[in-house]
């Protein structure tokens, strides 16, 4: 095994979890989904246009699920019929096979107590300190107060908040807040975490250290975790599959290394556009769309999708290409331990012609895109 | 003996007031509770019950407490067996105090972010219990402030009272002050009910501060 297929391997190794779970989405007949959709549809009153429609999806135990899409799209509704927040119009859920349709009162509330659910807001009660905050859930659930005082502990330690827990949530920061908000989510130790834009009212350093909690906690306690958010960069960085929704359908969905690496619908690909970097100002101005003569240099885009596993071969595609084989820009980034990314490259005195080139470009990344010319 | 005539119109106005506010307490925060709960998109809807509630609340809002004073003697004979003295006024006062708190106290729970309910419902709480520990604490700042304006609202309201017979310093003012043309005791009553109202609303706001994490 060479060293960097040895490194690849080792990156797969926080994504065992995952690997089971993709072994389930393919062959629903092996494994039994934790969350189920069945022709769901939703419909507002007072409003034509659905706000879901027809979203037939699985969810498997331990994987961590992510909703994308634009505001309006639908995602917020989808997440709230898991726990019933919202009443669809129509289609089923099931969770762990069984209908949670006809629920009443009583059995809605035993329901939520194995759903754990956090938020953009964190809605925290203000009155409350954190300590009490945690306990809620346990105290209208009338756990005994040894239990309760035992479970807030563990919890506020998990989080990294022991200190606090005499604070009340106005003298918190974001970060905090939505550490208390997990913590209070996870004291009735529920099966799946509902997490509802979660991160999108915090910076991108508060960002990091919540999803990597939350990371931590999947990988700990083997929740599933559901998640609904804007960002495609929290999808990348701790989803192991993702939908994508639009006008309350699902557009695309898969291995988020697939979604990223090859997206198929112009919605996936607005939203992934701000993680592509762009083409340097210096570079586009220089670019033209025929080539000026016969000695200039042909500028290729070159997309890695992380098909395979391996990282990607650099003396085999200069190979390939022929000449001098310049890099303008690019990188690569493991996504699930495949390498995902894109390499701008300029082609000159290749013994090809410049056709050929791109067609031996292809052998080595299924999409290659013409960039222009330079001189 | 005018400082004895003054006390007991102190104790005469106090009493009138802190029996009716307390039963506008009482009765005032479930009303609250009712009203906002039942609305549209509220925990327990039921939108007959809160248009018919909502309605009369408005009823007994819209009508000038000198008038309704007035159109309850019939009924205040019925509960306390006389029309004349502190306990008549304790009647109408609770009558006109209590929608006049349930209004200022259904403002203050209805500013409960809806979120906080949602969260309160995820996390499998029944819908009693929402109102309890979600509802009411996260309410009780502007509830308490609310109290606060109603108590002072019923201090004046049982001056009124007072004129008519009640007791009280209402009552001093008018017999000495008014009628006799006594300004001295006219102002002595004046600066009581300043002095009054002015430590009611520090308290109020004093503890309404205290119960304000935000």
């Amino acid at each position: 095994m060479s060293a960097v297929s040895a490194r690849v391997a080792q990156e797969q190794q926080p994504f065992a979890p995952l690997q089971q779970a993709q072994q389930r989405a393919l062959h629903p007949e092996l494994g039994n989904a934790h969350v189920r959709f069945i022709g769901l549809g939703k419909t507002y009153p007072g409003q034509q246009t659905p706000a879901l429609d027809g979203i037939d999806l699985n969810i498997q135990h331990g994987e961590i699920f992510g909703i994308i899409g634009r505001s309006g799209a639908g995602k917020s509704s989808l997440i709230r019929t898991i726990n019933r927040l919202e009443h669809p119009s129509h289609g089923r859920v099931l969770i762990d096979q069984v209908d949670i349709g006809e629920y009443d009162e009583d059995r809605l509330v035993r329901l939520r107590r194995r759903i754990g659910m956090i938020f953009q807001h964190f809605n925290l009660m203000s009155a409350k300190t954190v300590w009490q905050n945690v306990e809620l859930p346990l105290k209208v659930a009338g756990v005994p107060k040894a239990q309760r005082q035992r479970k807030v502990a563990e919890l506020l330690e998990l989080v990294g908040l022991q200190d606090k827990h005499q604070v009340y949530p106005a003298q918190l920061s974001g970060g905090q807040k939505q550490r208390v908000g997990i913590a209070r989510a996870l004291v009735h130790d529920p099966q799946i975490l509902l997490c509802d834009e979660a991160t999108s009212a915090l910076d991108p350093e508060t960002t990091e250290s919540i999803l990597g909690l939350l990371r931590d906690i999947n990988r700990r306690l083997g929740l599933t975790i559901v998640l609904i958010t804007h960002e495609m960069a929290v999808i990348r960085d701790i989803c192991h599959r993702v939908v994508v929704l639009e006008r309350g359908r699902i557009v695309e969905q898969g291995a988020v290394w697939q979604v990223f690496g090859d997206p198929q619908h112009e919605v996936s690909k607005t939203l992934l556009a701000p993680l592509q970097p762009a083409l340097p100002a210096a570079l586009q101005a220089r670019l033209q769309a025929q080539p000026p003569g016969p000695e200039a240099a042909l500028v290729l885009s070159v997309r890695v999708s992380g098909k395979d596993r391996q990282a990607p071969e650099l003396s085999a595609l200069f190979n390939l290409l022929g000449g001098r084989v310049s890099l303008l820009q690019g990188g690569i980034e493991p996504i699930q331990g495949r390498a995902l990314g894109q390499l701008v490259v300029s082609v000159a005195d290749s013994p090809h012609s410049h056709a050929h080139v791109i067609e031996r470009a292809r052998q080595w990344a299924a999409q290659v895109e013409v960039l222009g010319y330079v001189v | 003996m005018w400082f004895d005539r003054l006390l007991q119109g102190v104790l005469d106005t106090l009493l009138m007031v802190g029996v009716s506010s307390l039963i506008a307490l009482l009765a005032g925060v479930p009303l609250a509770v009712i009203l906002v709960t039942s609305g549209k998109g509220g925990i327990f809807e039921a939108p007959t019950l809160n248009r018919v509630l909502g309605a009369f609340v408005n009823l007994f809002r819209s009508i000038p407490f000198l008038i309704l004073m007035v159109a309850l003697i019939p009924f205040t004979r019925l509960i306390v067996g006389t029309t004349y003295g502190v306990w008549a006024a304790v009647v109408p006062l609770t009558i006109a105090a209590t929608p006049f708190f349930a209004r200022i106290a259904e403002v203050s729970l209805r500013e409960v972010d809806h979120g906080l309910i949602e969260a309160a419902q995820a996390m499998g709480c029944r819908r009693w219990r929402i109102v309890w520990h979600v509802l009411l604490p996260e309410a009780l700042p502007g509830i308490v402030g609310g109290f606060t304006i109603t108590l002072v609202t019923m201090i004046n309201s049982s001056a009124m009272a007072g004129a008519i017979g009640a007791g009280g310093l209402g009552d001093i003012a008018y017999r000495y002050g008014y009628q006799r043309f006594d300004s001295q005791i006219m102002l002595t009553v004046i600066v009581m009910l300043v002095v009054l109202v002015a430590l009611i609303q520090l308290g109020g706001d004093r503890l309404a501060k205290g119960l304000n994490k935000r």
